[in-house]
């Protein structure tokens, strides 16, 4: 791992922590964003090897829907969320030894594809899934103990940033091994991977259900976090939202995701409380403003700004 | 005669109406340095391409160690122990020199661990020294896209070496390179397969590589094999002479 991550990793930590104290409804905002930020990690992987997915929504749906359909049945989150991630992984393997084979517009419209019908099936099938009315997640207990409602939503974010440190630094151990190393190598040579003995579309599926299973945990925790699951979580605006966060953060480090994940519920949250009908639009022009300057996104920023680093994405 | 290492037999494809390969019959002994020539569109790049799976024949037969390869898919082929090299490289661009070339390593051996770096001790060392037998330690930790033609050839041969194969096909290894440089990638590049005893197949248009480097010489034309022997005899054949270097004169080669 890169020992310059490691200063600015606790720094954002220990804020996010610090503004939580601060201001108590941050916490809801915090978990949901490194929710979030664990999705986008999964984007990170698929853009290294030049692949856009436009329906990841899919796993963050499929591992709230998890949490909802299993909570009556299972009742703690320790459970609740390696299941949610157990189910991303197998639904991103079905789903990944298909698209694994597409590349560029084919590979991300497909995923689009698969996401919108998870969609609609999850809005007809009402008989389990209660349609656009969604499940609502009664609050699980943490470590087999009841927890009061803010000790609980402590939890919760206190558990998501050790599993975001966590993932992250595994995450940023893989992009530095062969395999990890293997998917620019996707981007720039495919053939020539194949002209080594490896098969591309198996380095792609492996980050695939990467990306599948870090997608699904996100989810999980979004539902133990807003305690009600609805259809719109697979709906292919919130795969947008995930490609957005990935280039506001920046694909240069594992710490992009997440960085790129905060400002953006951050920005939402006080844009859409201050300009109810134009909030949309500022996000759309603050991404704007990092496609135009900034083409590294937040982490290229900070990397330009801070570390001084000349090299050029 | 020791059993040879690469033999293809009847090998033929068409694209089009145009025949590239129309009964193409080579045996490769091991330990040979052989030069492919021949006019463009003879069917030189095409034979690598089938022998490496890029292309299946429509007909005919390829054998390499005595077990039949034809139509099989680049990855197994690759495998079984041929390596290529491309006339234009085909590096992977957002990495390092070394990084281009460990990836090859990795893939030979332990590719399939996924929190062990790729530079990890082992894999580093055997990039460098692979670096160092070609001449590209210097050039290291440069990005692919910083290197001047005759390094990326070399880079490019050094990663096909890496997946430590026993046959090597090579795509015109000079072509593109300044003439002054082209003796000081040969004379590099035999020594490296000499000392790892690596068979090599090359195609080639500078008569002057061929002569001074080759074993043997088979000459193409048309999609099929016009002569084959050792370059002294076979670039005075008048036939040949007619049919390659003729050509080439007239053909403004860079």
């Amino acid at each position: 791992m890169d020992r310059r991550l490691t200063l600015p990793t606790l720094a954002a930590a220990t804020t996010v922590v610090a503004l939580a104290i601060a201001a108590p409804w941050l916490k809801f905002v915090f978990t949901v964003a490194l929710a979030k930020g664990l999705a986008v990690l999964g984007i990170l992987l698929l853009l290294r090897a030049g692949q856009v997915s436009f329906g990841h929504a899919l796993y963050i749906a499929v591992g709230a829907y998890t949490v909802a359909f299993l909570r009556p049945a299972i009742g703690e989150v320790l459970l609740l969320l390696p299941l949610a991630a157990t189910a991303g992984t197998i639904v991103g393997f079905a789903v990944g030894l298909f698209v694994a084979r597409y590349r560029d517009i084919f590979f991300g419209m497909l995923n689009l594809a698969f996401s919108m019908v998870f969609y609609s099936l999850l809005e007809k099938l009402y008989a389990y899934t209660k349609g656009t009315d969604g499940i609502r997640v009664p609050r699980p207990t943490i470590g087999g103990v009841t927890l009061d409602p803010v000790a609980y939503e402590w939890a919760v974010l206190v558990g998501t940033l050790a599993l975001a440190l966590t993932l992250g630094w595994l995450v940023s151990r893989f992009l530095a091994s062969p395999l990890g190393q293997a998917l620019p190598a996707i981007k720039t040579r495919e053939t020539r991977l194949e002209f080594a003995g490896i098969s591309a579309k198996r380095v792609l599926l492996v980050a695939y259900v990467a990306s599948a299973a870090l997608a699904g945990l996100g989810g999980g925790i979004i539902a133990c976090t807003t305690l009600h699951v609805t259809p719109l979580l697979s709906y292919w605006t919130h795969s947008g939202e995930l490609v957005f966060i990935a280039i506001l953060g920046g694909a240069g480090s594992v710490l992009g995701p997440f960085l790129g994940a905060a400002v953006y519920e951050l920005v939402r949250v006080y844009a859409a409380a201050a300009f109810p009908d134009a909030w949309q639009m500022i996000l759309g022009a603050v991404l704007l403003v990092i496609i135009l300057f900034a083409a590294r996104g937040l982490w290229g920023m900070y990397e330009d700004l801070v570390l001084r680093k000349d090299r050029r994405a | 005669m020791t059993a040879p290492l690469l033999s293809a037999r009847g090998l033929k494809i068409a694209f089009g109406g145009v025949k590239a390969a129309d009964g193409i019959d080579l045996d490769i002994a091991p330990g040979e340095f052989v030069a492919i020539i021949g006019p463009n569109g003879a069917g030189k790049t095409t034979f690598i391409n089938m022998t490496t799976g890029y292309l299946r024949p429509h007909s005919g037969h390829i054998h390499f160690d005595g077990a039949e390869i034809t139509g099989r898919p680049p990855r197994s082929i690759v495998r079984r122990g041929i390596a290529r090299s491309f006339q234009i490289p085909q590096l992977f661009t957002e990495h390092t020199v070394i990084e281009n070339v460990a990836l090859k390593v990795a893939a030979h051996g332990r590719f399939w661990r996924p929190f062990r770096p790729l530079l990890d001790a082992g894999t580093a060392a055997a990039a460098m020294r692979l670096l160092e037998q070609f001449g590209l330690a210097g050039v290291a930790t440069a990005r692919a896209t910083e290197l001047n033609e005759g390094t990326r050839k070399l880079t490019d041969i050094a990663m096909a070496m890496a997946l430590r194969p026993r046959l090597l096909l090579m795509d015109e290894p000079t072509s593109g390179v300044a003439s002054a440089e082209k003796f000081g990638i040969m004379d590099t590049l035999v020594a490296a397969l000499r000392a790892e005893r690596v068979t090599a197949v090359f195609v080639e248009h500078d008569m002057e590589v061929v002569e001074r480097y080759a074993d043997r010489v088979a000459v193409w034309s048309q999609g099929k094999i016009l002569a084959s022997g050792p370059p002294a005899a076979v670039l005075s054949d008048p036939a040949v002479l007619r049919e390659v270097i003729g050509v080439e004169t007239g053909h403004a080669h860079a």
